[in-house]
C-alpha cells in the first residue's frame, strides 16, 4: 500500500495535476482561467511522458565509455513537439479571450452567455 | 524525373500545402491569394488522384519519411481507404476553394484574406497528414495543426459569437487532443512503439492489462470529442453556425469525417487485433455503449434541428445526427454495417458540402440564412435552391440520391445483426429529417416573397459551379455505386479482417539487453521507473 | 417496332418522353399555347409507345431494359409484364385526356404558376411509367418516391395555409410510410433473397416462412401508403385541395393506382400466391382492407364537399384491390388487376365532372347541385355513368372487375370478403345515386341570370365524355385487359 502511494509518486503528481487542470477547465467561469487550466492539464501529460521514459540510474543516451544504462530519449523528444503545440494552443486561446473581452466587455462565461442569448433572440 | 516524383507522392501530398501556406502571406491582393491557394489545392488533388492510381496498381504504399526505416522512422502508409480519403479531402477542398473567392471577399475583412488562405491550407495539411501518416504520435501533431487553424478560421466569422464559438471549440478540441495523447502515451508505455502496424503486432501480448483498457478509454473519449459524437458535440453547432460560410462548408464536409477515419483506424487496425471496439468500455462486452450514443445522436440531433431558425445551426444539428449514423454503422462491426458507416462518410461529405455551399450563397445575396427571412427564396435564387433541394433530398435518403445508399447499407447491417432498435432508429431519424427539411422547402417555395423584398441576383458562377458539382455527385453516387460502395466495402473488409503484416524483427542498437516485452513489464514496477519495457524504438517524433 | 424503335428502346422512350415533356414545359413556359401543344404531342407519342408494347406482351414477350447495377446484384432495371402493361396503358391514355382537360380547367380558372404545374405533372407521369415498368423493387421504390416528391408541389399549388397544411399531411404520411415501413421491408427482402427482382411465383418463395412473412406483408401493405389502407389514408382527402386535374389523374389514377399496383405486384411477384396461401394469418391483414372499404364508405356518406366524397370513395375502392389481392385466389387477383383499370376510368370521370361543375358554376358542395343536371347534361350524364361503374352495375367496367373479385372470393370460400363487397356495393349506391337524383330530379334554386351558366369549356366536356365512354366500352370490349390479367396469374384458372 505504502509502496503504491509513495513508490509511484511521479504518477500521483501527474494525476493530481491532471485533475486540477481538468477541474479548472470545467468549473471556472473565467475564460482566461480556463486557458490556464488547460495548460496545467497539458503539462501533466508532458510529465507523464517524461517520467515513463526515465530509467533509474540511466543517463542520456550518448554512446560513451563506461555507461551501459540509458534513459529512453524518445518521450522527451515527443514532448518537445507537444510543448510547441501547447504553447500555440495557449497563445490562440488567450488571443481569443482578448478578442472576446473587446467584443463583449467581459471574460466571465455566464455574462458572455447572457449577452449571446440576447443576440440569438434578435437574430 | 517522373519516378522520383511518383516515389515521393505521399510526402508531397502533405508537404505541398504545408510549404505553400506561409507563401500566401506574401500575396496581398485577395484575388491572388485565392488563386494561389486554389492552385495548390488543385495540385494536391492531382497528387491524391495519382496516389489512388498507384495504390490500385501496386497495393498499399509505404513511404519512409527522411529515409528512416519503420518502425524507427515515421512511416506514411497509403492503403486503399487512405487514398480514397485523400481524394475526398483534397477534392472537397478544391471545390470549396473555387467557391471561396466571392464568399470570402464578402465575409472576411480585406486585410485578413491572405491569412485566411494561410489557415485554410494549414488546415488542409493537417487533415491530409492525419490520413497519410502511419504513426500515432505524428497523427496527433497533424490533428493539432488542423485543429488550431480551424479554431482561428472559425473565429474569423463576422459575428462576435464566432469568437466564443471558436473559444469553446478550442477548449473542448484541446481536451480531446490531449486525451488522445494520454491514450497513445499509455500504449507506448506498454509496447514501446508508435508505429501503427508495429503497435498492432505488439498489442495482443499486453491486451489484457488495465493500462491498455485505460488507454482505450482515453482514446475513445478524445476522438469522440473531435468527431462530435453525442454527448460530446457541444462545440459543433456554435462553430458551424458562426464560422464563415466557406469554413463551415469545408469543416462539415471533411473535418468530422477525418476524425471518424482516425477512430476507425485506431480502433479497428491499430487496436483491431484485441477487438478494442468491442470491449469499450471494459465493463460491457458488446458495442452497446457506442451504438446507444450513436442512436441518441441520430434522434436528438434530428429532433433539435426541427426547432432551429438559423439554417446553419439547423444543419449543424443535422450533422450531429449524421455523425450518429456513421458511428452506428461502424459500431455494428460487420462488413455491411462498416460499409454503411464509411459510405455515409463519403456521401455525407457531398451532402453537407452542397448544403452549406448553398447557404453560403444565400448569405452572400440575402445577408442571412434565418428561416424567417427566406420567404419565396426558391423563386428569388432558383439555381442555388434547386441544388439545395437535391442535397436536402439526399440528406433524407430519397432513393436515387447518395443518402439512400448509405441508409440501405445501414439498415441492412442492423437487420443482419437482428437489432431492431437500430433499424427503427435509422428510419425514425430519417423521418425527422423529412420534417426539418420540409420546413425549409415550404418557406422557400410555397410562401410568396414579401412585396418589398429587394430583387436579388443569383450567386456568381464560381460559387454555383462547385455547388452543382456536389449536388450532381449526390445523384451520381445514388445511382452508380461502383466507386463509393465498391471502395468502402473493400476498405471495410480490410479493416475488419486486419492482420498486421510481418514486421522486421528488430533489435534496438542502443537499448537491447535481451528482454522482451510482456504484460508483466507494465507500469507499476520498478519504483516509478518504467523498466526495460521502454526500449523505445522510435526515431525522434516530428518536429515542426 | 414503332417509329423504328425495338422493344427495349420503346421502354426507354416511355420513360424519356414525359421527362422531355417536363423539360419542354419549363423551356417553353413563356408561350402557353406552344407549351401545352408540346405536352399534348408528347402525350400522344407516349400513348403510341405504350400501346405498341401491348401486342408483344399478349403473345408472351417480356421485353426488358437493364441499365447499370446500383448496388451489387440490384440493377436499375425495367421489364414489361402484364400488370405493369395494364397500369402503363391506363396512365398514358388518361394522361392525354387529362392534358386536354387541364387546358380547359387551368385557363378557365386562371390558375397561377401553370408552368410549374405542367412540369410537375409530367414528372409524375415519368414516375408512373417507371413504376409500371420497374423490373425490381429498388427501381420501383425509386420512382415511387419520385412520384411523392413531384406531386407535393401540385397539392400545395394554391399556396394558401390550407394547401400548405395539406401538403404537410400528404408528404408526412407518404414519406413516413414509405421510409418507415416499406424501405425496411425492401431491405429485408434484399437481405433474405440477395436480389430484389420480380420473379414469377415469388422472390421470397422458399426463403422465409411463418410469422416473419406476416410481418413483412404488413410492412408492405401499410408501407405502401399510396394504397391508402386505414389508418394511413388521411393524405388522400388532404390532397383534394389540389386543382381538379391533379385530383383526377393523380389522386384517382396515377398515384393511388401506383399504390395498389405495388401491393398487387408485391403479392404476386415478391411473395407469390403459394407462399401466402401457405401462411396462416394473412386474413388479418386483409381484414384491414375490408374495414377500410366499409369505414371509408360510411365517411363518404357524410361528406358534403363533392371532391372529399369522391376521395373517400377512392379510399374505399383502393382497398377493394388490396382485399382482392389478399384473397389470394387467381380469379380475385385478376379482379384486382381489372379493378385498377375499371376504377381508373370511372373515378377520373367523376373527378372531371366535379372539376367541370367547379369551372362552370363555381360550386363545390353537393347541397348546391340542385337541378344542375339540366344545365350541364353532358357533365352529369358522364357523372351518372361513372357512378354506375363505381357501384358495379352493368354495362360498366366496374361490373367486370367486381364479378372476378367475387368469383375469386367464392373459390377461396372467403365469405367475409363477399359480405364486405356486397355491403359496400349498397353503400356505394347510397352515396352516389343521391347526387344524381339531386342533379336531375330537383328544381334548381333561382339564380339571377348574371350568374347563370351552361356547360363547361369544350376541352373539359370532350375529356369527360371520352372517359365515360371508356367506362362503357371496357364492359363490352375488355378482351386485351382480360388477357393481360390472365397472364398475370399464369393462364385462365
Amino acid at each position: 500500500m505504502l509502496e503504491t502511494v509513495l513508490g509511484l509518486y511521479n504518477y500521483w503528481i501527474v494525476i493530481v495535476l491532471m485533475m486540477a487542470g481538468f477541474y479548472t477547465v470545467i468549473a471556472r467561469g473565467n475564460l482566461a482561467k480556463k486557458v490556464i487550466g488547460l495548460n496545467i492539464f497539458q503539462t501533466s501529460v508532458f510529465l507523464m511522458y517524461i517520467t515513463m521514459g526515465a530509467v533509474e540510474g540511466g543517463t542520456a543516451p550518448i554512446v560513451g565509455a563506461g555507461t551501459t544504462l540509458y534513459s529512453n530519449p524518445l518521450p522527451s523528444v515527443l514532448i518537445l513537439t507537444a510543448i510547441v503545440v501547447g504553447v500555440a494552443t495557449t497563445a490562440l486561446g488567450l488571443a481569443l479571450a482578448v478578442r472576446i473581452r473587446e467584443s463583449f466587455g467581459t471574460l466571465e462565461e455566464d455574462e458572455v452567455l447572457a449577452l449571446e442569448h440576447r443576440m440569438d433572440g434578435e437574430a | 524525373m517522373p519516378s522520383l516524383l511518383s516515389q515521393n507522392l505521399p510526402a508531397l501530398q502533405v508537404v505541398l500545402p504545408l510549404i505553400a501556406a506561409p507563401l500566401c502571406l506574401f500575396l496581398r491582393p485577395p484575388k491572388l491569394a485565392w488563386l494561389f491557394a486554389l492552385a495548390v489545392s488543385g495540385a494536391a488533388f492531382a497528387i491524391a488522384v495519382a496516389l489512388v492510381g498507384a495504390v490500385a496498381a501496386n497495393g498499399a504504399f509505404n513511404y519512409e519519411m527522411g529515409g528512416w526505416a519503420a518502425p524507427w522512422g515515421i512511416e506514411y502508409v497509403i492503403d486503399p481507404l487512405d487514398s480514397f480519403m485523400l481524394c475526398l479531402v483534397t477534392g472537397i477542398a478544391t471545390l470549396v476553394l473555387i467557391y471561396a473567392g466571392p464568399s470570402v471577399e464578402a465575409e472576411i475583412p480585406r486585410g485578413q484574406i491572405p491569412v485566411f488562405y494561410v489557415l485554410f491550407l494549414l488546415c488542409l495539411t493537417g487533415l491530409l497528414g492525419m490520413v497519410a501518416t502511419g504513426d500515432v504520435f505524428n497523427l496527433f501533431v497533424f490533428l493539432e495543426i488542423s485543429s488550431l487553424s480551424t479554431y482561428a478560421l472559425v473565429a474569423m466569422g463576422r459575428d462576435p459569437r464566432a469568437l466564443t464559438a471558436a473559444y469553446r471549440y478550442l477548449i473542448l478540441g484541446s481536451l480531446g487532443a490531449t486525451f488522445y495523447v494520454i491514450g497513445i502515451g499509455l500504449l507506448y508505455m506498454m509496447t514501446g512503439t508508435l508505429n501503427m502496424e508495429d503497435l498492432a503486432r505488439r498489442i495482443p501480448e499486453v491486451g489484457e492489462t488495465r493500462t491498455i483498457s485505460v488507454a482505450i478509454a482515453f482514446l475513445a473519449v478524445g476522438l469522440a470529442l473531435k468527431l462530435a459524437l453525442f454527448p460530446l458535440h457541444k462545440w459543433l453547432p456554435g462553430a458551424y453556425t458562426h464560422a464563415p460560410s466557406v469554413v463551415t462548408a469545408f469543416l462539415a464536409a471533411t473535418a468530422t469525417k477525418v476524425a471518424i477515419y482516425v477512430l476507425v483506424r485506431i480502433f479497428f487496425t491499430v487496436l483491431g487485433p484485441i477487438d478494442a471496439f468491442q470491449t469499450l468500455p471494459a465493463a460491457m462486452s458488446e458495442t452497446q455503449v457506442v451504438s446507444i450514443l450513436a442512436i441518441l445522436a441520430m434522434l436528438s440531433g434530428s429532433a433539435v434541428a426541427i426547432f432551429q431558425y438559423n439554417l446553419k445551426r439547423l444543419f449543424a444539428y443535422s450533422s450531429i445526427a449524421q455523425v450518429g449514423y456513421m458511428i452506428l454503422g461502424i459500431s455494428m462491426a460487420s462488413i455491411t454495417g462498416m460499409t454503411g458507416g464509411l459510405v455515409h462518410m463519403i456521401n455525407h461529405a457531398m451532402i453537407k458540402g452542397a448544403v452549406f455551399m448553398a447557404l453560403g450563397a444565400v448569405i452572400l445575396r440575402i445577408g442571412a440564412c434565418d428561416i424567417r427571412r427566406l420567404d419565396g427564396l426558391g423563386y428569388r435564387m432558383p439555381v442555388t435552391m434547386a441544388a439545395f433541394v437535391i442535397a436536402a433530398l439526399s440528406l433524407i435518403g430519397v432513393p436515387g440520391t447518395s443518402g439512400f445508399i448509405s441508409k440501405l447499407y445501414l439498415v441492412k447491417g442492423a437487420m443482419e445483426a437482428q437489432n431492431w432498435v437500430m433499424v427503427t432508429a435509422v428510419l425514425v431519424s430519417s423521418l425527422l429529417a423529412v420534417i426539418y427539411i420540409w420546413r425549409v422547402l415550404e418557406v422557400a417555395y410555397f410562401r410568396a416573397a414579401p412585396a418589398d423584398a429587394p430583387k436579388v441576383r443569383e450567386a456568381p458562377l464560381v460559387m454555383l459551379a462547385p455547388l452543382w458539382i456536389l449536388a450532381l455527385a449526390n445523384i451520381y453516387f445514388g445511382l452508380e455505386t461502383t466507386y463509393s460502395v465498391g471502395l468502402t466495402e473493400a476498405a471495410a473488409d480490410f479493416i475488419l479482417n486486419y492482420v498486421p503484416g510481418e514486421g522486421p524483427t528488430w533489435e534496438h542498437p542502443l537499448f537491447d539487453d535481451g528482454h522482451g516485452y510482456g504484460a508483466d513489464h507494465g507500469p507499476g514496477h520498478g519504483g516509478g521507473h518504467v523498466p526495460e519495457a521502454e526500449q523505445g524504438a522510435h526515431a525522434p517524433g516530428v518536429d515542426l | 417496332m414503332i417509329f423504328g424503335l425495338d422493344m427495349t428502346q420503346t421502354i426507354g422512350a416511355s420513360l424519356i418522353l414525359p421527362a422531355l415533356a417536363a423539360l419542354l414545359t419549363l423551356v417553353l413556359g413563356r408561350w402557353p399555347n406552344v407549351r401545352e401543344g408540346a405536352t399534348l404531342l408528347v402525350a400522344f407519342a407516349l400513348g403510341a409507345m405504350v400501346f405498341s408494347l401491348l401486342g408483344p406482351v399478349l403473345v408472351g414477350a417480356r421485353p426488358g431494359l437493364t441499365l447499370w447495377e446500383v448496388i451489387p446484384g440490384v440493377p436499375l432495371a425495367f421489364s414489361v409484364e402484364p400488370l405493369g402493361q395494364i397500369f402503363a396503358m391506363i396512365a398514358s391514355l388518361l394522361w392525354i385526356v387529362t392534358t386536354i382537360y387541364s387546358v380547359g380547367y387551368m385557363r378557365g380558372n386562371n390558375e397561377h404558376a401553370q408552368t410549374r404545374f405542367y412540369a410537375c405533372f409530367a414528372v409524375a407521369i415519368v414516375s408512373a411509367m417507371g413504376i409500371a415498368y420497374a423490373g425490381n423493387l429498388l427501381t420501383l421504390f425509386l420512382f415511387y418516391e419520385l412520384m411523392t416528391i413531384s406531386t407535393v408541389p401540385l397539392v400545395t399549388h394554391k399556396g394558401t395555409d390550407e394547401a400548405k397544411r395539406s401538403g404537410r399531411v400528404y408528404l408526412g404520411i407518404l414519406m413516413g410510410t414509405s421510409i418507415g415501413l416499406q424501405l425496411a421491408a425492401i431491405i429485408a427482402c434484399w437481405m433474405l433473397a440477395g436480389s430484389l427482382d420480380f420473379v414469377p411465383g415469388g422472390l421470397l418463395a422458399g426463403k422465409i416462412e411463418g410469422w416473419p412473412v406476416l410481418v413483412l406483408l404488413a410492412l408492405f401493405v401499410f408501407g405502401i401508403g399510396k394504397a391508402a389502407v386505414m389508418p394511413f389514408h388521411r393524405w388522400l382527402p388532404a390532397a383534394m385541395v389540389a386543382p381538379t386535374p391533379v385530383s383526377a389523374l393523380l389522386h384517382a389514377v396515377a398515384v393511388v393506382k401506383a399504390g395498389v399496383f405495388t401491393v398487387v405486384k408485391v403479392v404476386v411477384y415478391v411473395f407469390g400466391l403459394d407462399l401466402l396461401n401457405g401462411t396462416a394469418g394473412t386474413e388479418w391483414i386483409a381484414a384491414f382492407a375490408g374495414f377500410t372499404i366499409l369505414a371509408a364508405s360510411f365517411v363518404a356518406l357524410r361528406q358534403d364537399n363533392l371532391k372529399r366524397r369522391l376521395a373517400y370513395s377512392t379510399i374505399s375502392q383502393l382497398s377493394y384491390v388490396v382485399l382482392a389481392a389478399l384473397i389470394l385466389a387467381p380469379l380475385s387477383v385478376m379482379g384486382a388487376a381489372l379493378h385498377i383499370m375499371a376504377h381508373a376510368f370511372g373515378k377520373i370521370t367523376l373527378f372531371f365532372a366535379a372539376g367541370s361543375i367547379y369551372t362552370a358554376a363555381h360550386k363545390t358542395e353537393i347541397s348546391q347541385l340542385d337541378g344542375i343536371g339540366w344545365k350541364m347534361p353532358v357533365t352529369m350524364g358522364a357523372f351518372f355513368i361513372g357512378s354506375l361503374s363505381m357501384i358495379g352495375v352493368p354495362p360498366t367496367a366496374g361490373f367486370v372487375s367486381k364479378w372476378f373479385m367475387l368469383s375469386g372470393a367464392y373459390d377461396a370460400q372467403a365469405w367475409a370478403a363477399i359480405a364486405v363487397i356486397f355491403a359496400s356495393t349498397v353503400l356505394n349506391a347510397s352515396y352516389f345515386l343521391p347526387i344524381v337524383h339531386r342533379a336531375f330530379a330537383t328544381r334548381p334554386a333561382p339564380v339571377d341570370p348574371e350568374h347563370d351558366h351552361g356547360e363547361a369549356p369544350t376541352p373539359i366536356v370532350v375529356a369527360l365524355s371520352f372517359t365515360a365512354l371508356g367506362s362503357l366500352l371496357l364492359f363490352f370490349f375488355p378482351d386485351s385487359f382480360l388477357a393481360l390479367a390472365e397472364q398475370l396469374v399464369g393462364g385462365r384458372p
